[in-house]
């Protein structure tokens, strides 16, 4: 079950490892190896039940992407309009597992580009407690 | 089974979109369906079959109650987007199958100002989907037309040029909310939403309600209106791979859309062709939705909007015109009406009937295609 991690995470069963190198907590069927995330008790793709955690790698390539520039309302969203910044959004194609959607910590743009090398961090989840949740950043090419 | 076998649209109704303070959806409802009761020449009690509903503004069949307790069975349809098509499927399903002569379909709703706000749990997701600033629609639009341009070299002046159209036709559409033309630069210049999409890009929730009378066979030949035939209707859902709004994953194999395949079926139901098609309602959610339904439903190939857009053939003037009415980005987005809408503007415009937007063209063959979350679309194709 859970391991002890150095951060507090925004949901359970979401995010592992440490705070410097997170992982995904996805999962991976084992009749026909579809990944999907966050875990899932069954295949959505093979209907099996024969379902396995999986962590996720940390580097992938930006698919697709948008900048968030209006406050989403609440509920659901925690944050509050006093602290909003637009942010990015994106789907990370981790190679041979699954493309995953989440925020980026770039809102520039100019600064996003398909195919781009992109690498799992946390960041402050919006709302006031201390909770963390993930995100993507640019990273060096072949890094 | 011929055309002429079959199920053809004998009545129209429309109570306008837009904002309408005081009014209650059941009311736009019941306007509505007076109305297309007038246009096909009957009355209620001639109704043997009945199927409608809304997303947030009640039960459809409480109409009744205005309109005449007369037994008639109706079906209560609420499903999201799919609310119009569902109901429209369901009635064509009881007239071809000689469970009824003559049906009424009514859609309506009314929603508050602002987007959408959806919440994590009605959805099969967890809270942190929600909280972290995830779960928009808008988001989720704006992303799949930025994969879409980048694979099929379309341009922002494409995305401008569809919602400037739209707000054309809207200002010739006195049934339309939005009745004020913008031009492509008026377009580009609102406020950025969530890039590559501007303000002007985006349709809003709005309020309105649409009926449709159906009769088959002879006794739709019995009626006082030329008949438009509902050739078909297909439907249908998701498959896995599909790249559908509120997916915090996506697998990298990629399957075709609900309205790829719901097009597909429409039109080999039909037995006609997508390139027979004279004119065209499609969801346009945002001018992105327009551009790739143009594709997924096979009116062009992947790549080939971007020509054909800004050559102005999807223009009233061109050879295939699209959301003649103005489509949702003009008439607003009340979900349970907007897919009656499109066919209440294909039975116009194949009629002759649509005044200062009647299409230039031949008008012999129409099309629709109603898309929304979480992946379902409902195609049809009429002819005259």
């Amino acid at each position: 079950m859970p391991e002890q991690t150095d951060f507090v995470a925004v949901a359970d069963g979401l995010i592992a490892g440490t705070a410097d190198a997170p992982q995904l907590i996805g999962s991976r069927c084992r009749s026909c190896g579809v990944v999907a995330f966050p875990r899932q008790a069954s295949c959505a793709a093979c209907t099996s039940r024969d379902v396995e955690e999986r962590r996720l790698g940390r580097r992938g390539t930006l698919w697709t992407w948008t900048i968030q520039c209006f406050e989403p309302k609440s509920p659901p969203y925690a944050g509050t309009a006093e602290e909003f910044e637009p942010y990015g959004v994106g789907y990370v194609e981790l190679p041979g597992e699954v493309r995953v959607e989440a925020r980026l910590t770039e809102a520039d743009p100019a600064q996003l580009r398909i195919g781009m090398a992109m690498e799992l961090v946390l960041v402050p989840a919006p709302g006031d407690g201390a909770a963390m949740t993930f995100a993507f950043r640019p990273a060096e090419e072949g890094e | 089974m011929s055309p002429n076998d079959g199920v053809a649209v004998v009545g129209l109704g429309i109570h306008p979109f837009g904002r309408h303070p005081g009014v209650s959806g059941l009311e736009m409802a019941a306007v509505a369906a007076r109305a297309a009761l007038a246009d096909a020449g009957i009355g209620w009690a001639q109704v043997d079959f009945a199927a409608g509903g809304s997303d947030a503004a009640g039960n459809a069949d409480t109409t009744v109650s205005v309109l005449g307790l007369t037994g008639v069975p109706f079906i209560n349809v609420r499903n999201g987007c799919a609310t119009g098509g569902s109901a429209l499927t369901t009635a064509h399903a009881m007239l071809s199958a000689g469970s009824a002569e003559i049906a009424l379909v009514v859609g309506f709703d009314k929603h508050p100002p602002g987007a959408f706000n959806p919440l994590p749990e009605d959805w099969g997701l967890d809270s942190w989907y929600g909280e972290t600033g995830l779960m928009l629609t808008t988001q989720f639009f704006a992303m799949k037309i930025q994969r879409y341009m980048a694979e099929h070299a379309i341009s922002q002046s494409t995305l401008a040029k569809v919602a400037s159209k739209a707000f054309d036709n809207g200002a010739r559409n006195a049934n339309a909310w939005r009745r004020r033309p913008l031009s492509e630069d008026e377009v580009l210049a609102s406020k950025m939403v969530n890039h590559p999409l501007t303000q002007y890009m985006f349709c809003s929730p709005g309020e309105g309600a649409v009926a449709l009378v159906l009769a088959r066979g002879e006794r739709a030949k019995s009626l006082a209106r030329t008949p438009i035939h509902l050739r078909s209707v297909a439907f249908r859902t998701r498959r896995f791979g599909s790249f559908e709004v509120f997916s915090p994953s996506i697998p990298i194999e990629s399957a075709p859309s609900p309205t790829t395949e719901a097009a597909a079926a429409a039109f080999e139901q039909a037995g006609i062709g997508p390139r027979d098609v004279d004119v065209a309602q499609l969801q346009d959610t945002e001018s992105g939705a327009e551009v790739m339904h143009l594709a997924e439903t096979g009116l062009c190939e992947h790549g080939e909007q971007e020509s054909l857009i800004q050559s102005g053939a999807t223009r009233l003037d061109g050879r295939l015109p699209v959301n003649t009415d103005g489509g949702c980005l003009a008439n607003g987005e009340p979900i349970g009406a907007s897919g009656l809408r499109q066919v209440h503007e294909v039975v116009l415009q194949l009629r002759g009937e649509a005044g200062e937007r009647q299409i230039a063209g031949p008008h012999r063959v129409g099309f629709t295609q109603v898309y929304g979350a979480p992946g379902v679309s409902a195609c049809t194709v009429l002819s005259r």
